[in-house]
């Protein structure tokens, strides 16, 4: 592949020159682009890990709405919660919300590497640009699913026990959500070149999305129009997967399971817990591809 | 076989001709200077021939590969230092290379030691571990270069190396880049806004308003121009340059803020300027052809003369997006 060959130093020649190293580099393919995919997501790792205050940041959020919010409002939820802590019918949401934050920082990056001139070093490697989409939005995911196992790890805090199944299934939804939001974000940061624009659309859809998912309340007895609207947040269908992996470490009454687990229903059919994280998998699908799509023409 | 062809190139933004129809030549193993006032469309058309631009019309072929349909096999035999910095400064100077490597695909075996080489050559060995945004302006700047030359680009398009940096860090550039002429089978292509750093390139093109109005070596342009540039510094502007047209039959413009004058012979046309020009005159000064006169034979005016009439540069507002 190399060969090292030596030249004449030349008349004032100075004495920093080395015998030059040739290098090949190596051709197209799927390969540079996995490399493609393999080293934009080793940069989120790293700069995550530097980025400690991003850390405690993105964790506070989730905590404050599951102990301030839920430690507050618990007494007066009492009468509806069937005997269940609020905070432990709020705990999954907020080990959905931590993916969501810190999901949405991820996609912020490509703004800033926009603005910092880094994101220009990558659209001019030779790699495709779906492959460092692609690095971005699994780092995105990465990285927001390690703040997710933070919050999990409080599980017993708010009489949820651990299991391995509960942590594994919750895992995999997180990265799945995390993923989702990622693209999401990528996709709008293609067109917004400003960190405050971004921020403020991300606040616009996200906070909504979240609120409109059930994170927060049960999805039983809503009024029409809300239901409408939770069954359209595509948030919907990941938190509520997250819900069931989480209740099925506690022992619920009949009617407590009624009232805080009612699952999905589309005009009166029970959407089964597979084709709920399909719904999850489609729009994070739609969202990359879209993604793809404005990185190639941007 | 040509490192740079290109034929009839032509780029337009809008109603703008950024780009009107050039032609160009460089020989493998040339450094050639590409020069111009901003927004004369050197940026644009390094931008084409890196692949970040689609011509409107034309041909380019870059080390043997054509810019528009062989896109990746460019792009992996050049390297690119842009105007504005390109790096992560919250990754050290090794984890950039790093990234950069990577992303070429560098054979794994050869990157310490093609890594080694190149920061050694811009004298950022001993600094390869701290995070790059504590490096100052001209050390950033050279590790762009050293990164550029990481993957051993075929061609090395370099577009305003120097902008914005001090003199002598400017004059260290140009260090490495004659080291590295030296050093690696490389053809370097180095756009310049400023005249006397052109003076390095073995051939230069000069670029007005899309166009490429001189290409040869430094010398020759300047030998061309034939003339010494007299300047006079005189109370009553329009009167000198009209009392040199009168009696000495010479076409003087104001450039800089100076009457300026070309002359063939300008030290003995001094004395008779003093004796028969009749506007009294403060000082007079005589130079060589530079390619600042280059420039100005070809435009009339000068090149800071015309930047200050141009408007900025159209790339620089599509690629920062600001």
């Amino acid at each position: 592949m190399a060969s090292t060959e030596t030249r004449p130093a030349g008349a004032g020649g100075t004495a920093i020159t080395p015998a030059p190293v040739r290098v090949v580099v190596a051709p197209a393919g799927w390969r540079a682009d996995l490399r493609g995919v393999k080293v934009v997501w080793q940069r989120e790792m790293i700069r995550f890990w530097r980025d400690k205050l991003r850390i405690v940041t993105s964790l506070l959020q989730p905590l404050i709405f599951l102990f301030v919010l839920g430690g507050g409002l618990a007494q007066i939820a009492s009468g509806g919660t069937e005997g269940v802590d609020l905070r432990t019918f709020m705990f999954p949401g907020a080990l959905a919300m931590a993916v969501l934050f810190t999901a949405m920082f991820s996609a912020a990056s490509v703004v800033w590497d926009r603005e910092y001139g880094f994101l220009r070093e990558m659209l001019v490697a030779p790699v495709r640009r779906g492959s460092i989409v692609l690095g971005k939005c699994i780092g995105g995911a990465t990285v927001a699913s390690f703040q997710g196992v933070l919050v999990m790890a409080l599980a017993p805090l708010v009489h949820v026990p651990y299991s391995l199944a509960m942590v594994a299934e919750v895992l995999a939804l997180q990265l799945l959500l995390a993923f989702m939001i990622t693209a999401f974000g990528v996709m709008a940061a293609v067109q917004i070149t400003q960190m405050q624009a971004f921020m403020a659309l991300m606040q616009m859809v996200v906070m909504p999305l979240l609120f409109l998912s059930g994170a927060l309340f049960p999805l039983s007895g809503l009024p029409r129009w809300l239901e409408v609207l939770n069954r359209l947040d595509p948030l919907t269908y990941a938190v509520n997967p997250i819900r069931e992996a989480v209740f099925r470490q506690i022992d619920l009454t009949p009617a407590a399971h009624a009232a805080l687990l009612p699952g999905i229903t589309w005009f009166g059919w029970q959407v089964p817990i597979a084709v709920q994280v399909l719904v999850v998998a489609a729009f994070a699908g739609v969202m990359l591809s879209v993604a793809i799509w404005q990185f190639r023409r941007a | 076989m040509s490192a740079v062809e290109v034929r009839g190139l032509v780029k337009r933004f809008g109603d703008v001709e950024a780009v009107r129809g050039i032609d160009l030549d460089v020989a493998a193993g040339e450094t050639f200077g590409f020069l111009g006032p901003n927004g004369a469309g050197k940026s644009t058309t390094i931008a084409m021939l890196c692949t970040l631009l689609r011509p409107d019309a034309g041909s380019a072929r870059v080390a043997g590969h054509d810019v528009v349909a062989e896109r990746d096999d460019v792009r992996r035999n050049i390297g690119l230092v842009f105007q504005d910095p390109t790096l992560d400064g919250y990754l050290s100077a090794e984890q950039n290379l790093r990234f950069h490597a990577e992303l070429y695909g560098v054979p794994k075996a050869l990157v310490p030691e093609r890594m080694r080489l190149v920061l050694e050559m811009v004298g950022l060995w001993e600094r390869r571990g701290s995070l790059v945004q504590t490096y100052s302006g001209g050390m950033k700047r050279r590790l762009e270069i050293a990164r550029g030359l990481l993957h051993a680009p075929r061609v090395l398009f370099l577009d305003e190396p120097t902008v914005g940096l001090d003199p002598q860090t400017r004059a260290s550039i140009w260090g490495y880049i004659e080291e590295l002429k030296a050093a690696e089978d490389i053809t370097i292509f180095v756009t310049t806004h400023y005249m006397d750093e052109a003076e390095h390139a073995d051939r230069i093109a000069i670029m007005d308003q899309g166009q490429i109005i001189a290409l040869d070596t430094p010398e020759a342009l300047k030998a061309a121009v034939g003339k010494d540039r007299v300047v006079l510094q005189v109370d009553d502007d329009d009167a000198a340059i009209a009392a040199l047209r009168e009696r000495f039959g010479l076409e003087a413009t104001i450039a800089e803020g100076h009457v300026t004058v070309a002359v063939e012979g300008g030290e003995a046309f001094v004395p008779r300027l003093f004796a028969e020009l009749g506007v009294p005159i403060r000082g007079v000064s005589v130079a060589r052809p530079s390619l600042d006169d280059v420039f100005m034979s070809y435009t009339g005016t000068t090149i800071r003369d015309a930047e200050a009439a141009g408007g900025p540069d159209p790339l620089m507002r599509m690629m920062v997006g600001r």
